[in-house]
């Protein structure tokens, strides 16, 4: 029998203000699993046309799986929500592209027909769980030399990435960094991030209760001077510092994807169509260039060229590491269609969880640019790898398909 | 502050404040957090100490709202709990009303402080709220409750005091005259009766039930909406009209003297209270709070109260005499020797509390089907009043069978047995269940009366045997009174003890001994009340002479318990004291006629019982409070012997198997205490069982 495959939508999407990680930072007690149980709540109260039991798969990505974010957080999460128990879930790790990876899991069971609606996250605790938390790693990679072990450290492969692009100098960093911070600074003054941030009760044994509302790492103001003054942690006299890089975070997100079908029965919005993804594998030593040959492989899968690309949400894990992914495609580090609204170096970027942010970002700026048809979601990840996903606008005149309700409730504001 | 608290070591509920950004941008909201460090196991409440920090905390609020720097505030707990209300650990240190005044005006002044301020005020009940955790969300403008808050209560009344920091006042204007007095007097005189969150909601105590899961932040959702004017709250009137008002309190009035007879303070005090609440002043009805506080917190009935609480709540977990946990040994099969109602009883309370199998036998097959036909509808009237589930049912029906034999005992590691009250029958069982069991095999009778020493002597293995004596109806009485026979050693102890908790019992350990605690005392008791009836005090003078002593008058126990059950244990303890315990000739009558009971169905003293008493040649005709007397004195005087005997450890171990035994009232704390505060304990025994202070006012 012939198969039909369907088309996915990305309905919405929402996260936690995010916050920065360790004993002072706003969520140090509040648990992990309670930040993406928190989202996964939001989506639903978002949607009241859509019963709760048709949510069909719940997948919540995280980078270290114990203790708060272990268990099969994607199931115990979407219980622990209020999901039925029919709704089943699942974890994932593929360290920062976690989210993005549900994301692209759950859209391809959609695509081949397997479910219509399903709830993709992630999560990253990382006061509750630092990077590197438990890991074994094999002796073999040091023994056979399989990488050098400046890999596992990201701070260093992004020293490494200035190694091999010696036209990307920490100047052009700092200066990347502090566009980040204003550009980050501008869409909260005009209210861009707020709407989609879901308040999450924090809880201290001396200061009692309290509301996250907004993000915890942003340095509004930060200056170029500001920057040049911290030292470059991962390398003496090396480039990359605590400001033009992302800092250690905590925080959730989830979306809501459905089949097209599926979104138009139930009088869901959309807010954007995947058109294509692909994950590809670097030189670990170099993880951050990983997005270029993922997009690289995404746009010629979807028979597009970057030229065709309008809007890019890409993942600032290191500064290097975007301007690397800009000089490849000769697109200028100013440019105002990259991160219109600043990116991870300004939020914060709790690993697994951020690839859901660029999307959520990405379905909102397609809402205000319909000129724009296709945009793109990237990220480098940990261990030599990258991701990318293309999204088409369904504002754009040239959008066949359905467009979504015009009534879905933005936030509480 | 004039008067000096005594200071004892309280566990201070920190009042902690975080300036929150409401979620829809209404402004900065200060949230305050009760909080006093430790985990849900131990609740936030309210000393001293903590009211005055939370006092402090308000005043700074009230500046910070004056100057417009927040917008409303907030109160929550901490998690799983928002307060349980009084600190009451230091009461027994407080022997002055004068203090007494002092507590009972620091909660008032405090609290009002919440409805004072000038902005909006909330309450977020987020978890267990009793008493004083109660009524300061009464003083916030708005409440909202979680759905998974286990248990809403004003349970003063159960202990012996009032609602009192504004609970009588602002109960009932804010959702009834009826309601409130559910909540206030009848729900704790009915065994301190707790609602959950839900039921609170519907009680009218709360504007919104939220679901736990994101209750904080929907509490603040709701706090911004109100404040900014988006949201309504709509409460239903309350009618304060003199004439249903007023019918209300007095219809309360009489449940409560059906209840206490007249025995217990609090409640009269709190209907007084609500009644007046109608058309006092908001300061007023306070003012009378805080002297009804002072008044009661200087009576016995409520040192006597908060006793019994203590002793239900702290002792009953840790067994006075008990050996070693650790010795204990685990229990996977159990054995009952006894295929009648009280064995089934009991094979489904060790079915659905430990979760084992359970065999039960008896002398032929259709008593063992009829046994265990008895549990299985048993657990199919649970699963129709989804108790249990369908898998439950199924396994709890798969865990209990039935045998002929007793070799379907070979794997078991206790076996009680329920036979026939005789020692040669019990010997005999014994003696063959020892045949098919192993070495370690625990064997426990649960006998009410008979010498445990003397059923173990001829076993094999006489160090394995038990007093396991449950209460009837098993299920529902708390009290297991454990007896260790002169053999018994101390693993086969520790594992009656272990098996015991498995079934949720209030266990007490008892020296083997005629008829234990319970029995023997009530056995007296009611052997005194049937001599003065005998003598020729008349039937209702008895019955009524024990309002507030005993849960229900002595005739109509005896008709409960059955008068053949009744007369037994009279003979028993007869044979055992023949110079203290009486057997009524008119009990036996009674028996050999096969009357069920000295009442009717009609719930009035049955004639044919009345027509078979035999008026005394030289009748002596005593008052109800003579006859209350002297059944005192009885009691008084048995329960000297048995404490000089060593049948339990300490006084508390028998107030404790009286209140959970025999349903003896809290306000008398089980029986030491009322005999000590009525003087009847010195005039009988020369001393005091109790020292003054322990559960009455300190001297």
């Amino acid at each position: 029998m012939p198969r039909t495959l369907s088309e996915v939508v990305f309905v919405d999407g929402v996260r936690t203000p995010f916050g920065k990680a360790g004993e002072k930072g706003m969520y140090a007690q509040t648990r992990a699993d309670d930040l993406v149980i928190k989202c996964i709540r939001e989506i639903l109260r978002r949607q009241p046309g859509l019963p709760p039991e048709k949510v069909e798969e719940v997948a919540i990505a995280a980078t270290t799986q114990i203790g708060d974010q272990g268990l099969t957080l994607g199931r115990v999460a979407g219980l622990l929500a209020g999901l039925p128990k029919t709704t089943p879930g699942y974890s994932i790790d593929r360290m920062c592209a976690g989210a993005m990876t549900a994301v692209t899991n759950t859209a391809s069971s959609i695509a081949f027909g397997a479910y219509d609606i399903a709830i993709a996250g992630g999560v990253e605790h990382m006061g509750r769980h630092p990077m590197g938390e438990g890991v074994d790693p094999n002796p073999r990679i040091i023994s056979e030399k399989l990488v050098d072990p400046s890999a596992l450290v990201m701070g260093q492969t992004a020293e490494n990435l200035h190694d091999r692009f010696p036209s990307i100098t920490k100047e052009r960093c700092d200066r990347f960094a502090v566009g980040s911070q204003d550009k980050l600074a501008k869409a909260y003054a005009d209210g861009k991030i707020q709407p989609d941030l879901v308040p999450v009760a924090t809880r201290h044994d001396e200061k009692g209760f309290g509301l996250a509302t907004q993000d915890e790492p942003p340095r509004p103001g930060t200056t170029v001077e500001d920057l040049a003054q911290l030292k470059t942690s991962f390398r003496p006299h090396g480039n990359v510092t605590a400001g033009n890089a992302a800092g250690l975070n905590d925080g959730a997100t989830a979306c809501l994807l459905a089949s097209e079908q599926a979104a138009e029965e139930l009088g869901l919005p959309v807010g954007m169509r995947m058109v294509g993804y692909s994950f590809v594998g670097v030189e670990p030593e170099v993880m951050g260039i990983g997005p270029v040959p993922a997009t690289e492989k995404a746009l010629a899968k979807a028979g597009l060229t970057i030229e065709d690309i309008g809007l890019f949400e890409l993942n600032e894990a290191f500064a290097v590491q975007v301007l690397a992914f800009l000089d490849h495609f000769g697109i200028d580090q100013d440019d105002e269609r990259v991160n219109p609204w600043g990116g991870a170096i300004a939020t914060g970027h709790p690993l697994a969880s951020s690839g859901v942010r660029l999307m959520t970002q990405l379905s909102r700026q397609f809402a205000e640019h319909p000129e724009v048809r296709y945009g793109l979601t990237a990220m480098c990840i940990g261990i030599g790898m990258g991701g990318s996903v293309i999204w088409e606008n369904p504002h754009h005149a040239d959008y066949v398909g359905y467009q979504g309700t015009q009534n879905d409730e933005k936030g509480v504001a | 502050m004039s008067t000096e608290l005594p200071s004892h070591d309280e566990v201070v509920t920190h009042a902690r404040v975080q300036d929150v950004q409401l979620p829809g941008r209404q402004g900065t909201f200060a949230l305050i957090t009760l909080d006093n460090g430790f985990d849900h196991t131990k609740p936030n409440s309210f000393g001293p100490q903590g009211l005055t920090e939370l006092a402090g905390v308000l005043d700074t609020l009230a500046q910070r709202a004056e100057a417009e720097e927040i917008v409303g505030v907030g109160i929550t707990g901490k998690p799983f709990i928002f307060a349980v209300g009084a600190d009451l650990t230091g009461v027994p240190s407080v022997s002055s009303r004068d203090q007494a005044l002092e507590i009972a005006r620091l909660g008032h002044e405090t609290f009002q402080k919440i409805s004072d301020l000038s902005v909006p005020t909330f309450a977020f009940i987020n978890g267990a709220s009793m008493g004083g955790g109660v009524e300061i969300a009464l003083y916030a403008d708005y409440r909202t409750i979680a759905s998974d808050v286990p248990a809403y209560a004003t349970p003063e009344c159960f202990l012996g005091l009032v609602p009192g920091w504004g609970g009588t006042y602002l109960l009932p204007h804010l959702i009834g005259v009826e309601k409130a007095l559910t909540l206030i007097v009848a729900n704790p005189l009915a065994n301190n009766k707790m609602v959950n969150g839900k039921q609170a909601f519907e009680l009218g105590v709360a504007d919104r039930l939220l679901e736990p899961v994101t209750f904080l932040e929907d509490s603040l959702l709701f706090a911004g909406k109100v404040i900014a004017g988006e949201e309504s709250v709509e409460r239903t009137p309350v009618d304060t009209s003199a004439e249903a008002w007023d019918t209300v309190v007095e219809a309360a009035r009489g449940q409560v003297d059906a209840k206490v007879g007249g025995a217990a303070p609090a409640p009269y005090r709190a209907l007084d209270l609500v009644k007046a609440a109608r058309t006092a002043q908001r300061a007023d009805a306070f003012e009378a709070e805080n002297q009804a506080l002072a008044d009661l917190l200087m009576t016995d009935e409520l040192r006597a109260g908060l006793y019994s609480f203590d002793l239900v709540q702290k002792r009953a977990k840790r067994p006075a005499g008990a050996p070693d946990k650790s010795l204990a040994r685990k229990v996977t099969k159990v054995g009952i020797v006894g295929a009648g109602l009280m064995a089934s009883q009991m094979a489904l309370l060790f079915a659905r509390r430990l979760e084992v199998p359970v065999v039960l036998t008896d002398l032929d097959q259709e008593r063992v089907d009829k046994g265990v036909k008895y549990v299985h509808d048993e657990i199919d009237k649970l699963l129709l009043k989804g108790r249990v589930s369908q898998d439950k049912s199924n396994r709890l029906k798969g865990l209990v069978s039935g045998s002929v034999t007793k070799d379907a005992f070979a794997d078991a590691d206790f076996v009680i047995e329920a036979v026939f009250e005789e020692m040669g029958v019990k010997k005999t069982v014994f003696a063959e269940v020892e045949e098919y069991v192993s070495a370690e095999c625990v064997l426990a009778t649960n006998t009410s009366s008979l010498d445990i020493t003397e059923m173990a002597a001829d076993l094999k293995h006489p160090e394995r045997v038990v007093g396991f004596h449950f209460f009837n109806p098993v299920a529902i009485m708390p009290l297991l009174e454990i007896i260790r026979g002169e053999r018994t050693d101390d693993a086969t102890l520790a594992t009656a003890f272990a098996t015991g908790k498995g079934l949720k019992k209030t266990c007490i350990l008892v020296k083997n001994s005629p008829s234990f605690v319970v029995n023997r005392l009530l056995g007296r008791f009611m052997g005194e009340a049937g001599r003065i009836a005998d003598e020729g005090t008349p039937f209702e003078t008895v019955e009524k002479a024990f309002a507030g002593v005993t849960p229900m008058p002595p005739f109509m126990l005896i008709s409960l318990v059955g008068p053949a059950i009744a007369l037994h244990n009279s003979e028993t303890l007869h044979g055992a004291f023949p110079e203290r315990f009486y057997v009524s000739p008119n009990l036996a009558k009674v028996v050999e006629a096969r009357i069920p009971s000295f009442y009717g169905s009609d719930g009035k003293p049955e004639q044919q019982v009345l027509d078979l008493f035999e008026p005394a040649a030289e009748p002596v005709e005593l008052t109800a409070e003579q006859v209350r007397e002297r059944a005192l004195e009885a009691l008084a005087d048995e329960t000297r012997r048995m404490l000089d005997e060593g049948v339990v450890e300490a006084p508390m171990d028998i107030d404790l198997a009286m209140i959970t035994g025999a349903g003896f009232p809290f306000w008398n704390g089980g029986v030491t205490p009322l005999l000590d505060r009525t003087g009847i304990a010195e005039k009988v025994t020369g001393k005091r069982f109790l020292p003054k202070g322990a559960a009455s006012v300190p001297a």
